[in-house]
């Protein structure tokens, strides 16, 4: 089974930060390069990239039939996706598991699965 | 559908998708020239995706349809296995508690419904949307192990524990017409208890809605007012049903794992065993307050130990207790209807009728709304 885990970011990015909380920014984020390490090692993480910040997203939305490209994410709202992993794992609570050691908010996404669909084509 | 399925279930989910999917592309799209084409091939689509899945949700799909409970013991794992996934925690809670009481307590989802006063379309709904959830996101069938027990555990003692409180605290002149939430809730625990006979917390939940219903006849009068503990006829309590909860609890205690529903069992214990209101037993409720904050601090357990203070201490204490909880509880009604009691208590007739008045705007129960009028008419 194969979930999509989502990680929240900030709209600050780590330089902007100052003090503790730069400290504290700096060290979730080895953690998650440690997270990252572990889970492929395992062969749980398939794929997975860190985004850049919402001010590099464009948005094609499609509404009535007509094409529009917008700068700026889909979402409109504080927390923004700053990365994601794909992985394969047996069931659900085997995912929550990995997202609970995640440093930070996470949302889990079961992937749809079309392989069968391709094969039969 | 139905008939080329063989399936009630799966075409049912399956024409509702493929409506979904039809007011979801419509209104971009436009209607298709046959639309009555276009739902059936789309709900065919549809129907050899879900057919096509492992298995095993398959199986555990037709599980939770299957409503009613097998006798048989070889079916005590099955049934451990789909109280855990009823209760999941990736569920909302009220998804959870209209899921144990449809797959595993064998409600209708009209009975549901009507137990907690929503149209039955929504329960519907709710069920249908929770059990897609549990085969798309692949919410494991199975009773977690190790140190997740505890935690999961916990959270089927809640929904077993809100169902019989929605039962409970509801119970009166109208419960005759509802099938009894605190009954089956009580029946649920007890069958948890027999499938997992070392969590003592279990026993605790067990022992407190056993204590809580031995008491239940005496909380009305015979004009269906509602009575509190302190007027209650103690004479009406069932002393049977409050010795097998007794025992319940000592029970529990022998297996030295203590926990909120084992401290609040034996807060009820204590008021079960008093001959009289005046002659509980303050100080101990007090000490068992104190306990059980350590678990779960709440403004409301606060605010019940503030209560069983103003008999230790006096109401002048209890009433500074109470004051401090304002920030927290301004919206809860029985923060008010215990200031009225205490302002009463001190004297204070004009200030305890406000608050009276303040606590009847916030209370819904119509029990408690009708014990609140009488108490503003004497």
């Amino acid at each position: 089974m194969k979930y999509v885990l989502l990680f929240a970011g900030t709209m600050e990015g780590i330089d902007q930060l100052e003090g503790s909380a730069r400290d504290q920014a700096m060290a979730d984020y080895e953690k998650s390069n440690r997270w990252f390490e572990k889970y492929t090692n395992e062969g749980k993480v398939v794929g997975g990239e860190e985004l850049r910040g919402p001010s590099t997203a464009t948005t094609v939305s499609r509404r009535n039939g007509k094409v529009t490209v917008t700068d700026g994410p889909f979402i409109e709202s504080k927390e923004i996706i700053g990365g994601f992993a794909l992985i394969e794992v047996s069931d659900l609570d085997e995912a929550l598991e990995m997202a609970k050691e995640w440093p930070g908010t996470v949302e889990i996404r079961p992937i749809v699965d079309h392989s069968q669909e391709r094969q039969e084509r | 559908m139905v008939r080329v399925l063989g399936n009630f279930d799966v075409a049912e989910e399956v024409v509702q998708d493929s409506l979904v999917a039809a007011l979801e592309k419509w209104p971009e799209q436009g209607i298709p020239d046959n639309p009555g084409a276009w739902l059936m091939t789309t709900a065919r689509r549809r129907a050899i995706d879900l057919l096509r899945r492992d298995r095993r949700y398959v199986e555990k799909l037709a599980l939770l349809e299957r409503s009613t409970l097998l006798s048989d013991p070889a079916e005590a794992d099955d049934r451990l296995r789909l109280i855990f996934t009823c209760c999941h925690p990736a569920l909302a809670q009220e998804a959870q508690v209209a899921l144990t009481l449809r797959a595993v307590a064998g409600f209708t989802t009209a009975e549901i419904a009507a137990a907690f006063l929503v149209a039955e379309p929504t329960m519907a709904q709710r069920i249908v949307r929770a059990k897609r959830k549990i085969v798309e996101a692949n919410i494991p069938y199975r009773v977690p192990l190790g140190p997740e027990l505890v935690p999961r555990l916990e959270a089927v003692l809640s929904v077993l524990y809100l169902m019989f409180n929605e039962g409970y605290l509801s119970r009166g002149t109208e419960a005759a017409m509802r099938r009894d939430l605190a009954d089956d809730a009580l029946w649920l625990a007890r069958m948890l208890a027999g499938l997992l006979p070392d969590q003592a917390e279990v026993l605790g939940l067990v022992a407190l809605m056993k204590l809580h219903l031995a008491r239940s006849r005496a909380r009305f009068d015979a004009a269906g007012e509602m009575v509190l503990l302190p007027d209650q006829d103690r004479s009406m309590w069932d002393g049977a049903g409050i010795a097998e909860g007794v025992a319940l609890i000592e029970g529990a205690a022998a297996l030295r794992m203590p926990g909120p529903y084992q401290v609040q069992a034996a807060i009820a214990a204590v008021h079960s065993e008093a001959r009289m209101w005046e002659e509980t037993d303050w100080p101990q409720i007090v000490a068992l307050y104190d306990a059980l904050l350590s678990f779960t601090d709440t403004p409301v357990i606060r605010l019940n130990r503030a209560v069983a203070l103003g008999r230790v201490s006096g109401a002048r204490a209890a009433f500074g207790e109470v004051n401090d909880l304002a920030m927290s509880l301004s919206g809860y009604y029985l923060f008010h209807a215990t200031r009225a009691e205490l302002l009463d208590e001190l004297g204070e007739k004009v200030l305890a009728r406000e608050a009276r008045l303040r606590a009847l705007e916030l209370c819904q129960n119509p029990a408690e709304r009708a014990l609140l009028e009488r108490k503003l008419s004497r």
